[in-house]
Order: structure tokens, then C-alpha cells, then sequence
């Protein structure tokens, strides 16, 4: 468990990244930090490898300060992947993954066979080993990242908008894998995120945040999408922009079982399940939310 | 041309003389200007100081430092600790900036994700900043290697040996082929310096070459992948 408690960060410049956030975020479950470039996400993640330290408040980690342990060795404990995977451009992909390992003084046969079974891990093929990061595509690089973040076993894995500077199409890859990835290893993450439909997909938890990192509502997607807190949250997740208040389409025919959705703007934005010309009920799992997801992306490719 | 034939020996001397002082001086530029030139860029005050010191210090006519540097030093005119610091100063010169600018070419991401991943200060600059600034340290030293092996000829003027005597004997006795003979070894040595340095850069920076060769590795699963 991540506890912030009443943490404020002033710049030496003087800006006010973070304003007394408080929050928990739950052990073994993904809590997405998301909000507009500059609103502090990123202070905020980087407070809890002690990237950034706050200028009052506490970060604690299982009940302990993260302000008294020594910084590097914090780090060493914490994975973290980032925008553009960060990768070591003068080490082979293999090294690149076993990084910490081999700072920590793990034998280089050792972190070698356990960046191995890593890439097996996030899917990447094993003749990858002995390329250089220049050499693999933006896809493949972030694998490589993720993978690095893994290599000592973290409780905690800190993702910095990992998956930002990737393609529509590679990205749904990556978050599809990333799904995955917590369901194998069960590790608490921190996802920091602009993108709602990332937040909503990947995030057991979400955090919504405004300039100087206040919270604008905090609670899992389906209570923020049934519930906005406020004109910003729901401006922010798109609900009046009406992305995601959808109806039936009168005009279009039904496709065999499948009732065409549109969204407020008239345009086709999905379907749903209609056998019988019957809407199917009761058995919304969880995930289906991800059909927002869906037609989000079909708009950004 | 029968000068050169009759003194192949000497002119074999003075070009063993010649390396045996260019050598050291640039080896001792590029790890001095390290240290500088990582203060130079680690802070913006620093920076803008020991740059354009560096830049005017070059701008110094070498033969009177060589003159005066034996008075500040306590050495003799032509103590070959004269002549070593008085070229390795210029090949500070020239070598501090080299290292400020590689040091800034790092990526900020590579470093900041270094830091994440837990390099204590020290390492990562030994490990992750110095390398990635390779290729343009690389450039650096190589003008500076060039440019130690001219100016040695420079140093004849005190009376140490190095291919400059050539210079000077052959003016002084009207001798062609003895100044022929001292610009083409000293053309010879620059690129045979020239030669080593990229050789080395290569073997001790394979990644800077791996880009285009290591894809189309033959006997390797070849598949080529598209840089994003």
C-alpha cells in the first residue's frame, strides 16, 4: 500500500506542481493517476521512487516513510517504465533488462537467464537478446521497458505514460499485455496517463486530477462514468461531449443480432448484442467498457 | 631527394621523438578535460566561464607560452615537461568543449530513466552519460590529435626534437627534401593517430555502429525491423 498524506511540492521556480494530495493506493491492484499535461501526475509518480521529494507531506510504503530510505536503494525496489521506454541506448536489449540485477551485484549469468525468461514474460522474441534498443521497433522497445521494470520483482511498478509515444494499434497491443501482465504478476501499479479511455481500461482505480494535482474525483471507472463529480469530470471524461452517452440508432438496421450504436454527434459509434432484436442484459461483465475504448481508438487512427 | 635517402635513420628518430611526445599530451588532454568539462556542463554558471576561458586560452600564441611557461613552472626551455603541459593545455582547449557539448548531447529521458532505475550519481556518469557522450567526445579528440601533432613541430623552435628540427634545419640549410620529409611524416603521424582513435571508438562503442550492421548480421534470423 502507497499512502500520501497531505503532500505538497513547490518548484524551486515556484510553481506548484502538487497541492495537499492525499491518497491511498491499494496493494495488488492498478491505480491510474490521469489528468491534462502539467496537472502534477508525473511529480506525483516520481515522489514515490523519490525522484522528486515533496516539500512537506509524507509518502509512505507498507506503513514506512519513503524519506528515510536511502533514495538509490528505493529506486533499485520500485520498476518504472517510461514514455519512449527510457532504454539504455549503449546496452544490448539483454542488458537493458537486467540493469538493476547487475547493480545490485546479481552474477551476469544469472540476470542474463532471468532477462531471458522476462522477455518471454511481456512477449518479445528471444533473438531480440543481442540487439541494441536503435535496432527494435517503438512496439518492442516499450516491451523492453516494461520487461526492465520486472527484472527485480517489484511489489511496486511505476508506468510513466509508457504507452504515449507508441500507435493507435500498437498501443491497444500494449494495454491489452498490460492487462494481462497484473492478472499473472498481481503487482501494485501506478499508471500515469492524459488519456481517459487508458485510465478507464486499465485502472482498478482511478484518480482524476485538476492543475496542482487536486483530486477531481477518485473511485473505480464504472462509479466516475455513472457519477461524475463535477462539470470538469465530466467535460473530462467526454460525457457531454457525448462520446459516451449512446442510443439505439433508429434510422440504421439491425445487423442480424447486433443493434448499431451512435453516439450524440448521430455517428456511429459501435453495436450491441441484441439476439432476438432483444437487448442482452444482466450479463455486462466488468470489461465491457472497453467498448468506449474501442471507438476511441477507431477515432485517433 | 638524396637527403632523405642518406638519413632514413634520423628521419626515423625524430618521428619515434614526435610520437613519443604527441602521444601522452593527447592521452592527457582527453582526462583532464573530462573532470572540466563535466563541470563546465553540470552547472549553467560554470558553463558559459570555462567554455569561453577554454576558447580564449587556444587564441594564446603558442611559442611565447612556451617561453614563459618555464619561468611559472621552475622547469628548463626545453624540459620535455615544458613541451607535454604546454601542448596539453591547448589540447584542453580545444578537448573541454567537445566534453561539455557530448556530456549535453545525452538524452535527458536515458539519463532521467537511469536515475529512476537506481545508478547512484557516480555510476551513472561512468556508465550511462560518459559512453553516450562517445561519439562526440570521440570528434573531439580526434581534432585534437591532429592538431597536437602539428603544433609539436612547433616546439623544434626551443630545440627539442621532434620532425619540426626539420623544419627549421632545412630552411636554415636550404635542404627541400629535409622539409618535405618532416610535412609528410608529420601528415603520416596525424593519420595513423586518426586512424587508432576511430578504430578504437568503434570497438569501444559498438552500438554507434550497430544500426545499420547488426540488422543485416548475415547466419542471424533476419528480421528487419522498421526504426519508429
Amino acid at each position: 500500500m502507497i499512502e500520501f498524506r497531505a503532500v505538497n511540492k513547490t518548484f524551486p521556480d515556484g510553481t506548484r506542481a502538487v497541492e495537499n494530495f492525499s491518497a491511498v493506493i491499494p496493494s495488488r491492484t492498478t491505480t491510474v493517476l490521469v489528468g491534462s499535461s502539467g496537472c502534477g501526475k508525473t511529480t506525483l509518480l516520481r515522489m514515490i521512487n523519490r525522484m522528486v521529494d515533496p516539500t512537506d507531506g509524507a509518502i509512505e510504503i507498507d506503513g514506512e516513510n519513503i524519506a528515510d530510505v536511502a533514495a538509490v536503494k528505493l529506486r533499485r525496489s520500485i520498476g518504472y517504465v517510461m514514455q519512449n521506454s527510457g532504454l539504455l541506448p549503449h546496452r544490448k536489449v539483454i542488458d537493458n533488462i537486467a540493469t538493476v540485477p547487475l547493480l545490485k551485484g546479481v552474477p551476469k549469468a544469472d540476470a542474463h537467464r532471468h532477462a531471458l525468461e522476462l522477455m518471454e514474460t511481456v512477449g518479445l522474441d528471444l533473438s531480440l537478446a543481442q540487439r541494441y534498443p536503435a535496432q527494435l521497433s517503438g512496439g518492442q522497445q516499450q516491451r523492453v521497458g516494461v520487461a526492465r521494470g520486472l527484472a527485480v520483482n517489484p511489489n511496486i511498478l511505476l508506468m510513466d505514460e509508457p504507452f504515449g509515444a507508441v500507435d493507435p494499434i500498437v498501443r491497444a497491443d500494449l494495454q491489452k499485455e498490460t492487462l494481462r501482465l497484473q492478472r499473472e504478476l498481481d503487482k501494485t501499479v501506478v499508471f500515469v496517463t492524459h488519456d481517459i479511455d487508458e485510465a478507464f481500461l486499465l485502472g482498478d482505480q482511478v484518480i482524476i486530477l485538476e492543475k496542482g494535482a487536486r483530486i477531481a474525483q477518485q473511485g473505480t471507472p464504472e462509479e466516475i462514468l455513472a457519477n461524475p463529480a463535477s462539470e470538469f469530470v465530466a467535460d473530462f471524461i467526454g460525457a457531454d461531449r457525448g462520446k459516451r452517452r449512446l442510443t439505439v440508432s433508429s434510422t440504421a438496421q439491425p445487423q442480424g443480432d447486433d443493434v448499431v450504436l451512435i453516439d450524440a454527434g448521430g455517428y456511429a459509434a459501435g453495436v450491441i448484442s441484441a439476439p432476438d432484436g432483444k437487448l442482452a442484459t444482466g450479463h455486462s461483465s466488468p470489461k465491457s467498457r472497453s467498448i468506449s475504448n474501442k471507438t476511441d481508438q477507431a477515432g485517433d487512427a | 631527394m638524396n637527403w632523405i635517402g642518406n638519413n632514413l635513420p634520423l628521419i626515423g628518430e625524430r618521428t619515434l621523438d614526435h610520437i613519443a611526445i604527441t602521444a601522452p599530451v593527447i592521452l592527457l588532454s582527453f582526462l583532464i578535460s573530462v573532470p572540466i568539462g563535466w563541470v563546465a556542463n553540470r552547472f549553467t554558471a560554470s558553463r558559459g566561464i570555462v567554455l569561453s576561458a577554454s576558447g580564449v586560452f587556444y587564441a594564446i600564441p603558442s611559442l611565447p607560452l612556451f617561453v614563459a611557461l618555464p619561468v611559472i613552472l621552475g622547469t628548463g626551455l626545453r624540459s620535455p615537461v615544458n613541451v607535454t603541459i604546454g601542448l596539453t593545455l591547448y589540447g584542453i582547449a580545444l578537448m573541454v568543449r567537445s566534453t561539455a557539448d557530448g556530456l549535453a548531447s545525452v538524452d535527458p529521458d536515458v539519463t532521467q530513466s537511469a536515475t529512476a532505475m537506481g545508478f547512484s550519481d557516480s555510476s551513472r556518469f561512468w556508465r550511462v552519460e560518459l559512453p553516450l557522450a562517445g561519439p562526440v567526445l570521440l570528434a573531439g579528440l580526434r581534432v585534437v590529435s591532429v592538431s597536437t601533432v602539428s603544433l609539436a613541430t612547433v616546439v623544434a623552435v626551443l630545440g627539442v626534437p621532434t620532425l619540426g628540427l626539420f623544419f627549421t634545419d632545412g630552411v636554415e640549410r636550404n635542404i627541400l627534401g629535409e622539409i618535405w620529409a618532416g610535412i609528410v611524416m608529420t601528415i603520416v603521424i596525424a593519420l595513423v593517430f586518426d586512424v587508432i582513435i576511430v578504430q578504437l571508438g568503434r570497438l569501444l562503442m559498438p552500438w554507434t555502429r550497430s544500426s545499420s550492421a547488426a540488422v543485416s548480421r548475415p547466419g542471424r534470423r533476419t528480421r528487419v525491423v522498421a526504426p519508429v
